[in-house]
């Protein structure tokens, strides 16, 4: 976490969202603190780019508030807000500089400003020698960094980048990456919002996991990952491995060729991973030993199956 | 506010800058200039028919024979018919018949009269000069009964009815022809203007549909901006091309078409009358007309050629003035604007509600049906029937068909009670279909791969924000 005592930026109250023939969101809280890495997390059609459309004013919610800075959400706030939508999109037969500077000027941006950034961008992800060229003209990979500069251009505080990592290959994948963290550092706050909850992982520093237009769980991620670790060690080494002890269970156990083992083994409470290295070590050979840290997408389906057991075919299908 | 002018003001520049803009903007000035040129000498060409009259009767027929708008006589080579009709052949189709009074033609039997022709004489020409031989035996028949020629051209006074239209101020000289003519320019513009660019309105919208944009779009400014912005910037697109053509078609036909009409000059005067009565050539301003056109101008540029002959000239700037020009001109701006905002808008929310535009098709029917309808029957109600009857005033009402019925009525005057009404009527009638798209737009634009209905489409309008 980049601030001891973290401002929230934005913050949604109960919020509700109702189409015609399904609930979209259905009285989600949440808070994204400032200058932080954000993930709003779910499977496909769990409600988050119904979020995203009401926090970028695109819809409004049916009841609820949304918060920016304090703030309720109004459209002046347009020009403090990034976003990159799922479905990316550009004029195809704009000039690329020409597209920049318009969709600056419709954020808020003063013309002359806009040219200048524009300028500090294009030099910044190689794009100089494309800017009086047609969109249409451009790689995929590069019309995705144009969709990029224009997302933030206007020095958002909030970039909300919808699956953001998608459609690029891993070498813009990884410029992209490098630069929302150093947008980061120079103080912005990003909310990523994605169906492949390992891609965003490491990157995050708040979640919010979303399903079935219900929130089911969010907070920082070392907490939530220490909350949801079962006291779980994963052993491997060499000899027999023969576990009947009070004190842990074998969860798993796979016997490899060569008399080598893996196996993962539960403590009980009261037991540190320090007794249990004893036993190994009186018993086999121990060539590796760490603790099991649950992934976001198991904590997700665990969080589930505690919560809505009724849903958790569809997403442990995803 | 200033969100919509950039809109307005990309949706202008990107289709003004085209090349595609540039080149309907001079082409269509030049293919009317063309055109001119073309019926300029189409009408040199064909103007009355010429008919070689021989006549062996000895009663001096021919003098009798009076030219018209339609006919003209002209003595045929002389000799035997057989050469007449040879020397008629070698005309090939400057002379349209050859007529011939036999030897031995009695005033009293009338019989005998031949008149030949390649193929088939066509009925009205054979009316027309059936006319002019019965014309010319009666005034011998009445000279043999001893009446001069002076009672009897003074009993066939000419008869010319002028039509005075009484409401406009002062009494105008009201030109039928031209007033005719001038609905039907203007209303055939109006429906063009309001077809091609509406449906680049709805194109426009796809377009930003399927290129994906429109979210990016919509979270900076309202869908009701965005739409608002497209329609306007096209009008504006609209207008311009418009401005563009006029100055040009000014510039092309006061200017160019006289400097290339001038070769013609000489060929008029080739074809020399067998007998030009004043009233004869008082009546064929039609046939002079157009190469009269090129007179006077090309004289004084290039300081040589014919003398002007005042009272001629024929230029389809001089021929507007009998006609109420700034109401026409105002009134077309105002019932253009007013039909393509109204059709627009409809075509935009068309736009948003197709994933891609050959959807758009059974949408568009119930959009162009009216628009074409009212075309057809305006001409039939307006044009061919009463301008001011009571099918040609409500049609001029409602606002979907008024565009274009209230356009053609223009050119015969209209009273200005009727112009306010149906003119509020058209300003209400496309706030509610703006107000009515802009409902389904805002849902339309966001709504992918949905099959969608027209039921569909009225459960959008009823959304919430």
């Amino acid at each position: 976490m980049a601030h001891p005592t973290p401002r929230s930026i934005l913050e949604a109250r109960d919020v509700r969202k109702q189409y015609a023939a399904h609930t979209a969101l259905d009285g989600v809280s949440l808070a994204v603190p400032e200058r932080s890495i954000f993930g709003l997390l779910g499977p496909n059609g769990a409600g988050k780019t119904s979020l995203i459309r009401i926090i970028t004013q695109i819809t409004g919610a049916d009841s609820g508030e949304i918060l920016f800075q304090g703030e309720r959400l109004n459209p002046s706030h347009i020009g403090q807000i990034g976003y990159l939508p799922e479905e990316r999109g550009l004029y195809k037969k704009m000039k690329v500089g020409e597209q920049l500077l318009y969709l600056a000027q419709l954020r808020g941006l003063p013309r002359a400003e806009a040219v200048q950034r524009i300028k500090h961008w294009l030099d910044r992800l190689e794009l100089k020698l494309w800017a009086q060229k047609n969109v249409e003209d451009l790689s995929k990979g590069m019309q995705q960094k144009v969709q990029f500069i224009a997302t933030v251009l206007h020095q958002p505080k909030l970039i909300i980048l919808d699956e953001p990592f998608s459609g690029f290959d891993p070498i813009n994948a990884n410029l992209i990456k490098d630069e929302i963290l150093q947008l980061r550092d120079e103080g912005a706050t990003i909310i990523f919002s994605t169906h492949r909850m390992e891609s965003v992982e490491e990157l995050c520093d708040n979640i919010a996991l979303i399903n079935r237009a219900r929130k089911v769980l969010d907070g920082p991620v070392s907490q939530i990952k220490n909350q949801f670790k079962t006291n779980t060690y994963e052993v491997e080494g060499q000899g027999r491995l023969l576990v009947v002890h009070p004190d842990f269970e074998v969860v798993e156990q796979k016997e490899r060729e060569n008399d080598h083992f893996y196996a993962r083994i539960q403590l009980h409470a009261g037991t540190t991973p320090n007794d249990l290295l004893r036993f190994l070590i009186s018993q086999v050979q121990v060539q590796a030993f760490r603790e099991r840290i649950p992934s976001i997408n198991e904590i997700f389906i665990q969080r589930v199956r505690e919560t809505m057991p009724e849903s958790l075919t569809e997403v442990t299908a995803r | 506010m200033d969100k919509i002018w950039l809109i307005i003001q990309r949706e202008y520049l990107t289709r003004v800058r085209k090349k595609s803009f540039l080149v309907i903007s001079l082409l269509a000035p030049l293919l009317l200039a063309g055109s001119t040129i073309a019926i300029s000498k189409l009408n040199t060409a064909s103007g009355p028919d010429v008919v070689a009259v021989r006549d062996e009767s000895g009663l001096h027929l021919a003098e009798h024979l009076t030219d018209t708008e339609d006919v003209r006589f002209v003595p045929a080579a002389p000799g035997s018919l057989a050469q007449a009709q040879a020397a008629f052949q070698k005309s090939k189709d400057k002379q349209a018949a050859l007529l011939d009074f036999p030897a031995g033609f009695a005033l009293d039997s009338s019989k005998g009269i031949q008149l030949l022709g390649n193929g088939n004489v066509p009925l009205k020409r054979r009316e027309n000069i059936r006319k002019a031989v019965n014309k010319a035996l009666g005034e011998l028949r009445m000279a043999r009964s001893g009446i001069k020629q002076a009672d009897i051209d003074q009993m066939q006074a000419r008869v010319d009815l002028t039509a005075i239209d009484l409401t406009q101020q002062g009494g105008r000289r009201n030109d039928v022809g031209t007033t005719t003519a001038m609905a039907y320019v203007l209303s055939i513009l109006v429906y063009m203007f309001i077809f091609i660019y509406g449906v680049q309105v709805m194109r426009g919208v796809s377009e930003e549909k399927s290129n994906r944009i429109m979210e990016v779009m919509i979270s900076s400014v309202k869908p009701f901006q965005l739409m608002m912005g497209k329609i306007l910037g096209i009008a504006g697109v609209v207008l311009t091309q418009f401005a563009l053509w006029l100055a040009l078609s000014w510039g092309i036909t006061t200017v160019l078409v006289p400097l290339l009409l001038k070769p013609d000059k000489p060929a008029i005067t080739a074809t020399t009358p067998l007998k030009t009565t004043p009233a004869s050539a008082a009546s064929t301003p039609a046939a002079a007309a157009s190469p009269a056109t090129a007179a006077p101008a090309s004289a004084s540029e290039a300081g040589v050629g014919a003398t002007p002959q005042p009272g001629q000239q024929f230029s389809i700037w001089s021929v507007l003035s009998g006609l109420p020009i700034g109401s026409i001109i105002g009134g077309f701006l105002f019932y253009f604007l007013g039909g393509y905002l109204l059709y627009s808008s409809m075509f935009a929310a068309i736009g948003s509600a197709v994933d891609d535009q050959t959807d758009a098709q059974q949408f568009m029917f119930p959009v162009t049906i009216p628009l074409i309808l009212s075309y057809i029957v305006s001409i039939n109600v307006i044009i061919n029937g009463d301008p001011n009857g009571p099918l040609a005033f409500w049609l001029s009402m409602i606002p979907v068909t008024s565009p274009i019925a209230m356009v053609m009525r223009l050119p015969f005057g209209v009273p200005t009670w009727q112009l306010l009404l149906s003119g509020t009527l058209l300003v209400a009638g496309f706030v509610g279909t703006t107000w009515v798209a802009a409902r389904i737009y805002r849902v339309g634009i966001l709504m992918y791969g949905k099959k969608v209905t027209y039921k569909e489409l009225s459960k959008w309008m009823f959304y919430k924000g």
